[in-house]
C-alpha cells in the first residue's frame, strides 16, 4: 500500500506526537483530512444560513399579493442567490465535508490521497465563495441559477464576477473528486476489496466521476457566455448565428448529473444509519451498488427532461421522457432495499434514524412527483411552477440537506468525542420535518393551479397556500439555529462518547477511538 | 418468500394498508375532484388539456397508491420490529426473488404510464389543418399578436393593472395581475395555430386550461395548436424569468364563436384599412 510513502513524505505533518498543529497552521495550512472536513462543514452550515436567509426575504415578500419589501428586481437576485449558494455553498461542500472525515476512516486509510490538493480545494471554494458573495454589493446575477441566454447576456459586471465564482467552484469540485477517486483506488487497507466497501464510499467514488465529467461541461456553458458578453462572440446569440437553446443543453448536461451529485452521497449516509439502527446488515449491498452507478450513467442521457418547452422535435421528446422514466427503476430498487433493510430488524429511534427514515419517505416524494415530471404531456403544466419547485425541494432538502443532518447527528461523538444532546436532537428533527412539509407540501397545489416560478408577486388566489408555506419557511428558518446549537454544545463538552458510539455498528470508523486522534489508521488495518 | 414470513403478519400489514389507504383516499378525491380549491389542475378548456388531466390524475393515483403500499410496509416494520418490543433482529440482507420483482414490477407499471403519455404527446405534436394562424411574439414586458391571414391585424397585449394595487395602496381586483389591455381573440372550435418567438430574452406562453405551454425563443418559431371548447376568457402568464418584470407578463385570450370572431376580425381589418397602415390597432 502507498500509504505509509504518503506519510513519509507529507511536510509537516511528519512529526509524530500526533497532537494538531497550532490555530493558523492547523485551520489555514492545513493538510489533515479531519481538519480539512471539519472546515467544509462548518462552511457549508455557515452558507446554509446564508442561503438561508435569502430564501426568508423571498418567502417574506411571497406571504401576501401586492409587493411589501422588496423589488422585483432585488427578488430575482435573491432566488438567483439562493440557488446557488445552497447548490455550490451549502450542499456539495456539506458532502464533501463528509467525504473528508469519513472516508479514510472508512476505508482504513491515514489520510486522503492528495493533502494539499485538499487544502487547496477547500480554499478555492471559499475565494469563490468571496467572490459571488461579494456580488451582492455590485448587483448579484438576476437571470435565475440556471443562467439562461440570453437574459445573462444583459446582466452587469455581477454575472461576470459569478462566471468567474462558477469557473473556481469547479476547479475547487475536480480537485476534490480526483482527490476521493484516488484515495478510494488505492488506499484502501489491505483485504477490502471494492465490493466490500462501506456505501458511502462507493456512491461518493461514483459521484466524483459525475464531478470530473460535468463540472467542465459547466465551465465551458460559462465561459462561452463570458465571451458572448465581453468579447463580441455569439455562441447564443441568434442575430450572429448563435443558438439560446445550445447554452440549455449544455447547461443541463451539466445540470442533470449535478442534480445526482447532490443527492447520491445522501443515498450512502443513509444506507449506513438504517443498517446501524436496524442492527441487521444493509439488504442487497450489491444491487445497491449498481443502482447507484445505473443511475449516474442514466442521468447523463435525461437532460433535456428539464427543457421540454423549448421545442424540441417529438423524438427528442420521447427519448428523454423514456430514459427520464427509466431512473425510476434503481432509484425504486434502493428505497425497497432500504425498507426491506428495516424489515424484521430491531430498531431504535435515535436522532439519526428519524431522519434517515423521514429522509427515504419524503425523498420519495420528491421521486414520485419526478416521474410525474418526466411524463412530457404533464410536464407542460407542471414546468416552471411551484410544482417543480415543491419538487425540487422535496429531493434536495429533504433528500439531500436532511441527509446530512442524520449523518452530522450520527458521526458527531466521533467527530467530537462527546454524545449530543438526544432529546435537542429529537425536537430538532421534528421541527425541520413538520415545517419542511408546511413549507413545500402547499407548493405542489400552488404549481397545479398554476402558479410559475421565479414571480415576485401573484394572483390573488395563491393567497393561502402561500400563506402557509412562508409561515413554515419561518419556522424551518428559525428551527436550523437549535441544529447550530445542538453541534456547538457537542463540540463543547457532553457525555463521553465510546469508540464504537451505537450498537455494534459497522465499519472502520468505529475502530478508532472518540474522538478519532488526529491521526488514525498509520498502519493500515486488516480486512478479512 | 422468506421476508413476509408469518401470516398474521401479512394479515396485519393487509388491515393496517386497508386503513391508511382508506384515509388517504379520503384526503385524495378532493384534491382530484374539486377544482375550486386551487389543489388540482385548472378545468380544462381543450381537448388535449382533458387528455393532460386524465394523465395526471391517473398518474398521481398510481404515485399516491405506490407511496402508500410502500411506506405502510415501512411503518407496519417501524412499530412492529423495534428493539423496545423485544424484537431480535434476523441477519437476511439479499433476496434474489425479491431483488427481481421489484425490478420487474415498477418497469410494468412505467410501460402503463409511458403508452397513454405517448399518444397525447403525438396529438399535442400535430399541428397540421389548423384553421387560423397567429403570431405571438414576446417582448421584455409585454405580448404581441398578429393574425397571419394577410389582413395585418396585430397588437400588443401589455399588463393592465394598476401599480396602486402592485404597491398595496389599493385592494387588489378580481384578476390581479392576470389582467391585460388588448385580450388575444380566437374563435371557439376551431384548430388554431400559434406560432411562438420572442424579440429579446427566453419567455414562455401558457394558459392553464389550454394546456399549452411554449417557450417564446429569439431567433426560433415554435409552433402549438388549441382547439378551445367554448367562448370564454382565459388567463395565463409568462412563465420563463425574463428579467425584472417576469411576473408582470400575464396572457389573456378572449375565445369568441366562430360568427363573433369573424365580425370581429373583419371590424379589426376595416379599423386597421381607415387608420392607414397603422398597424397597432387597440380592440376590445
Amino acid at each position: 500500500m502507498a500509504t505509509d510513502h504518503t506519510h513519509g513524505h507529507d511536510g509537516h505533518d511528519d512529526h509524530h506526537d500526533h497532537g494538531p498543529p497550532p490555530f493558523f497552521t492547523r485551520w489555514f495550512m492545513s493538510t489533515n483530512h479531519k481538519d480539512i472536513g471539519t472546515l467544509y462543514l462548518l462552511f457549508s452550515l455557515a452558507m446554509l444560513f446564508v442561503g438561508g436567509s435569502m430564501a426568508m426575504v423571498i418567502r417574506a415578500e411571497l406571504f401576501q399579493p401586492g409587493l411589501q419589501f422588496v423589488d422585483p428586481h432585488f427578488f430575482n437576485q435573491m432566488t438567483t442567490m439562493h440557488a446557488l449558494v445552497m447548490i455550490f455553498g451549502a450542499v456539495m461542500p456539506g458532502f464533501v465535508g463528509f467525504a473528508n472525515w469519513m472516508l479514510p476512516l472508512m476505508v482504513g486509510a491515514p489520510d486522503m490521497a492528495l493533502p494539499r490538493l485538499n487544502n487547496m480545494s477547500f480554499w478555492v471554494l471559499f475565494m469563490a465563495f468571496v467572490l459571488l458573495l461579494s456580488t451582492l454589493l455590485v448587483g448579484a446575477p438576476a437571470g435565475g441559477w440556471t443562467m439562461y441566454a440570453p437574459l445573462s447576456i444583459q446582466g452587469g459586471l455581477g454575472i461576470d464576477m459569478m462566471i468567474f465564482a462558477v469557473h473556481m467552484m469547479g476547479i475547487s469540485s475536480i480537485l476534490g473528486a480526483i482527490n476521493v477517486i484516488v484515495t478510494c483506488l488505492n488506499m484502501r487497507a489491505p483485504g477490502m476489496t471494492l465490493m466490500k466497501m462501506p456505501m458511502f464510499v462507493w456512491t461518493w467514488l461514483i459521484t466524483s466521476f459525475l464531478l470530473i465529467a460535468v463540472m467542465p461541461v459547466l465551465a465551458g456553458a460559462v465561459t462561452m457566455l463570458l465571451t458572448d458578453r465581453n468579447f463580441g462572440t455569439a455562441f447564443f446569440d441568434p442575430a450572429g448565428g448563435g443558438d439560446p437553446v445550445m447554452f440549455q443543453h449544455i447547461f443541463w448536461f451539466f445540470g442533470h448529473p449535478e442534480v445526482y451529485i447532490m443527492i447520491l452521497p445522501a443515498f450512502g449516509i443513509i444506507s449506513h444509519i438504517i443498517p446501524t439502527f436496524a442492527r441487521k446488515p444493509l439488504f442487497g449491498y450489491d444491487s445497491m451498488v449498481f443502482a447507484t452507478a445505473g443511475i449516474a450513467f442514466l442521468s447523463f442521457v435525461v437532460w433535456a427532461h428539464h427543457m421540454f418547452t423549448v421545442g424540441m422535435p417529438l423524438s427528442g421528446e420521447l427519448f428523454f421522457m423514456y430514459s427520464t422514466m427509466l431512473i425510476a427503476i434503481p432509484t425504486g430498487v434502493k428505497i425497497f432495499n432500504w425498507v426491506a433493510t428495516m424489515w424484521r430488524g430491531s430498531m431504535t429511534f435515535e436522532t439519526p434514524m428519524l431522519f434517515a427514515v423521514s429522509v427515504v419517505v419524503l425523498f420519495t416524494i420528491g421521486g414520485l412527483s419526478g416521474l410525474m415530471l418526466a411524463i412530457v404531456p404533464a410536464d407542460f403544466q407542471y414546468h416552471d411552477t411551484y410544482f417543480v419547485v415543491a419538487h425540487f425541494h422535496y429531493v434536495l432538502f429533504s433528500g439531500a440537506v436532511m441527509a446530512m443532518m442524520g449523518g452530522a447527528y450520527f458521526w458527531l461523538p466521533k467527530w467530537t468525542g462527546h454524545m449530543y444532546n438526544e432529546r435537542l436532537g429529537k425536537v430538532h428533527f421534528w421541527l425541520t420535518a413538520i415545517f419542511f412539509n408546511v413549507t413545500f407540501f402547499p407548493q405542489h397545489f400552488l404549481g397545479l393551479a398554476g402558479m410559475p416560478r421565479r414571480i415576485p408577486d401573484y394572483s390573488t388566489q395563491f393567497t393561502e397556500f402561500n400563506q402557509w408555506s412562508s409561515l413554515g419557511a419561518f419556522g424551518l428558518g428559525i428551527s436550523q439555529l437549535l441544529f447550530v446549537y445542538i453541534v456547538f454544545a457537542c463540540i463543547r463538552g457532553g457525555k463521553q462518547a465510546t469508540a464504537e458510539v451505537w450498537e455494534n455498528p459497522e465499519g472502520l470508523e468505529w475502530t478508532v477511538p472518540s474522538p478519532a486522534p488526529h491521526h488514525t489508521f498509520e498502519t493500515p488495518p486488516r480486512i478479512s | 418468500m422468506k421476508i413476509l414470513h408469518a401470516s398474521t403478519t401479512v394479515e396485519r400489514t393487509r388491515a393496517l394498508l386497508g386503513s391508511v389507504a382508506a384515509a388517504v383516499s379520503a384526503m385524495l378525491l378532493p384534491a382530484v375532484a374539486n377544482a375550486e380549491y386551487g389543489l388540482n389542475l385548472q378545468e380544462p378548456a381543450t381537448p388535449i388539456a382533458r387528455e393532460i388531466m386524465t394523465l395526471h390524475n391517473g398518474i398521481m393515483i398510481a404515485c399516491f397508491v405506490i407511496f402508500i403500499l410502500v411506506f405502510s410496509v415501512m411503518f407496519y416494520s417501524m412499530w412492529a420490529h423495534r428493539k423496545s418490543r423485544g424484537y431480535e433482529p434476523a441477519q437476511f440482507s439479499h433476496s434474489t426473488k425479491l431483488e427481481i420483482l421489484w425490478t420487474l414490477i415498477p418497469t410494468l407499471i412505467l410501460v402503463g404510464f409511458a403508452y397513454p403519455s405517448t399518444g397525447t404527446l403525438i396529438a399535442m405534436e400535430d399541428t397540421t389543418e389548423s384553421e387560423l394562424t397567429v403570431k405571438v411574439t414576446a417582448y421584455q414586458w409585454k405580448w404581441h399578436y398578429e393574425y397571419m391571414d394577410g389582413s395585418g391585424v396585430g397588437f400588443y397585449s401589455t399588463l393592465s393593472t394598476p401599480s396602486s394595487q402592485i404597491l398595496d395602496k389599493e385592494e387588489q381586483g378580481e384578476n390581479y395581475l392576470l389582467e391585460v389591455d388588448n385580450h388575444m381573440v380566437i374563435p371557439a372550435q376551431t384548430k388554431v395555430r400559434l406560432l411562438i418567438t420572442s424579440a429579446d430574452v427566453l419567455h414562455a406562453w401558457w394558459i392553464p386550461k389550454f394546456g399549452v405551454k411554449k417557450d417564446a425563443i429569439p431567433g426560433f418559431i415554435n409552433e402549438a395548436w388549441i382547439n378551445v371548447d367554448g367562448p370564454g376568457i382565459y388567463r395565463g402568464q409568462c412563465v420563463e424569468l425574463c428579467g425584472k418584470d417576469h411576473g408582470y407578463m400575464p396572457i389573456v385570450a378572449e375565445v369568441k364563436s366562430k360568427q363573433d370572431f369573424a365580425d370581429w376580425l373583419s371590424q379589426q381589418k376595416a379599423a386597421l384599412d381607415s387608420a392607414n397602415g397603422d398597424t397597432k390597432v387597440a380592440s376590445n
